[in-house]
């Protein structure tokens, strides 16, 4: 292994010098790609199979059956949420924009520790399968959890349209398919990962991913800075010597009031703390000791991943930027400036061909390609989830649902998810997406944040108060989203937005706070009672773990 | 649970003791997360240039830059310190707590 990776690092001093000065050659056929990626795809289907043999109950299905250890469900929770979009998105940016790039990174970090301190084991403690069981713990079922599975499906589906659009775009640039068979191809593998896998084959493709994500990218950036004698001053002084600009080296205008400052803080930080896919992942580990751990190794690997991005994203501009190999001449010549082939959400695949030429290059596409379908499949579980645990289970057949039967509703769902994401997938491609992870993360922090944090830490809170305050969180949330600037004025066209924030998070986070609140407090129903006095006994379970799931022993 | 085992854990003074140590040192360690992070996410909106600042005279390197890493690590160091503590002192604490409600 050792002398693998030396003779890595040695060759790639060669290539990056090759890559820089050689010859332009574009490839039609990435064959290099497409055989790593074939190799993914083959482990793990292979893995699926495995994991197929081990789901028979509905616990293993949703849970892996409670058995993941702390460090492995860290590294898939780092897979769920280092999704392509923030590999090559915020490389990206810190290739345009340099140091808003990281402002942007660490919004999507800081969440999670309020994760542990708030949420993490008291989920562990109370829930099963999803954020729903805990949200409605002691309210009335059907209400809440058909709210928190609205909830659910809407973070889940947005999330899913905007990871679907980015996957077919991506493919198409990298192995030169088809939009649409890239689409579809996506949405197959993905179906079969959690129809026959469950949560324990989704769990595997997560950390093989992140594994192969943290090692690549380790990899550029340790190739970059060894381009700069590892010194960091070289590297920013060449960057901005390149641009020709020192913006790069300070904040720029990605938040230029401190209202939108402050919105867009909230909604990275407590939607994090609401999306169903990430929550899940608590319930596959035996104990609260296991989930603080779990959100101790995604941290570190969240936030290493977010420092190699920005190394990466300078590796850009010094490597790949007025790079005449990357240069895109049909658009110079039309616009003028310095475009790169793909435009700059290829940055970092430009930059893996240029440290490691075709073979890396090719690693990189394949190891973006399998962070689309872990991505995906995570979130599919969690929606499925949603509508066979909450919705059918619990709604529908008011709690007595058989187990079997729940898990076959869990995958038609997953199927007919899987379908809905590649339908949608399709129809979205010429759209400007641009606003649906900031809305999937303002519903997220809107709705099913405040609900699930004030059922585990406020006695007076009744389902009344949870319901019409969730409700209006969500509302306002969405209201506003297509009120403001990236819809009302991008996307619909109009000249000027009627909601000046491009972030609503600050003003619906405080209307469903607030809303729960008035209305929990002017609750004097006979049930909102009951529901007051059942806090206590939940309180010690969420603080103790007493009478909480145990863990199956594989 | 039943109602009786409720009333005892809640009057067990180890119970009384997890849950007022735990919920402060959690809420102390969450303020220290917010101060820092919408500190960071201030200055940048009041006063961006003050981390446009040299680090030092003619470095390129700007002070946005170390404080910005800072921001990352930091999060990473608060949720060490409240894993150390939970599953060490806390979680002995529960372990007791939940021995008793079992035993006696």
């Amino acid at each position: 292994m050792k002398t693998l990776l030396l003779v890595l690092l040695t060759s790639f001093a060669a290539f990056a010098g090759e890559a820089l000065t050689g010859e332009v050659e574009k490839q039609a056929l990435n064959m290099s790609a497409i055989i790593m990626f074939l190799i993914f795809v083959g482990a793990t289907l292979g893995i699926t199979y495995w994991a197929a043999k081990r789901t028979k109950t509905a616990k293993d299905f949703y849970t892996a059956g409670g058995g993941i250890t702390g460090f492995q469900n860290g590294m898939a929770i780092a897979g769920d949420y280092m999704s392509a979009a923030s590999f090559l998105g915020i490389s990206a940016l810190v290739y345009a924009k340099g140091y808003d790039g990281l402002i942007y990174s660490i919004g999507f970090l800081v969440g999670w520790p309020i994760i542990l301190f708030m949420v993490a084991e008291q989920l562990r403690n109370l829930g099963k399968y999803t954020f729903a069981d805990v949200a409605s713990y002691r309210l009335r079922q059907t209400p809440i959890r058909t709210l928190a599975a609205v909830g659910s499906i809407l973070t889940v589906v947005l999330y899913l349209i905007a990871q679907m659009v980015g996957a077919g775009k991506l493919i198409q640039l990298l192995f030169g398919l088809d939009y649409e068979i890239a689409v579809v191809l996506v949405g197959v593998l993905m179906i079969l990962y959690v129809t026959f896998g469950g949560m324990l084959a989704t769990t595997w493709v997560q950390i093989i991913k992140a594994f192969l994500l943290l090692s690549g990218a380790t990899f550029m950036a340790i190739a970059v800075m060894a381009h700069y004698n590892f010194n960091f001053e070289t590297l920013f002084a060449t960057a901005v010597q390149m641009k020709e600009t020192t913006s790069i080296m300070a904040p720029g205008g990605l938040v230029s009031d401190p209202v939108s400052a402050i919105s867009l803080g909230i909604a990275l930080m407590f939607g994090t703390a609401g999306l169903p896919h990430i929550l899940m992942r608590f319930f596959t580990v035996s104990d609260a000791k296991e989930a603080r751990k779990s959100v101790f190794y995604a941290t570190g690997f969240i936030g290493y991943f977010y420092i190699l991005t920005f190394i990466i994203g300078f590796g850009a501009i010094v490597m790949v930027f007025q790079n005449p190999q990357y240069l895109d001449l049909a658009k110079q010549a039309v616009d003028g400036g310095a475009p790169i082939l793909g435009g700059d959400n290829m940055a970092a695949i430009h930059l893996s061909h240029a440290v490691g030429g075709d073979f890396f290059l090719g690693f990189i596409s394949a190891v973006a390609f399998a962070t689309i379908l872990a991505v995906v499949s995570g979130l599919t579980l969690a929606g499925a989830s949603a509508i066979s645990h909450d919705l059918y289970a619990s709604v529908i057949r008011k709690g007595k649902a058989d187990g079997m039967m729940e898990m076959k509703v869990s995958k038609v769902s997953t199927v007919i998810l899987g379908i809905v994401a590649i339908y949608l997938g399709i129809a979205f491609e010429d759209q400007n997406i641009a606003f649906m992870v900031g809305l999937a993360f303002a519903i997220a922090a809107s709705a099913n944040f405040p609900i699930l944090f004030l059922s585990m830490y406020w006695s007076k809170l009744t389902t009344r108060g949870a319901l019409f305050g969730g409700s209006l969180g969500l509302l306002t949330a969405a209201v506003l989203v297509v009120l403001g600037p990236t819809v009302w004025v991008d996307v619909l066209k109009n000249a000027e937005a009627i909601f000046p924030y491009k972030y609503p998070a600050l003003f619906s986070v405080s209307a469903a706070f607030i809303g729960i609140w008035f209305f929990s407090i002017t609750d004097r129903s006979e049930n909102s009672e009951k529901e007051k006095e059942a806090y206590e006994a939940q309180f010690i379970r969420s603080q103790t773990g007493i009478g909480a799931e145990g863990a199956v022993e594989h | 649970m039943k109602q009786e085992m409720v009333d005892r854990i809640k009057n067990d003074p180890d119970f009384l003791q997890l849950t007022r140590v735990r919920s402060k040192f959690a809420w102390t360690l969450t303020i220290v997360m917010l101060v820092i992070y919408f500190g960071f996410v201030l200055v940048i909106a009041f006063d961006p240039s003050l981390l446009g600042t040299p680090l030092s005279e003619g470095s390129v390197t700007t002070v946005g830059i170390p404080v910005g890493v800072g921001v990352i690590i930091s999060a990473f160091i608060l949720t060490g310190i409240y894993v150390r503590r939970a599953n060490g002192e806390f979680d002995e604490l529960t372990a007791k707590i939940k021995a008793k409600a079992k035993g006696e």
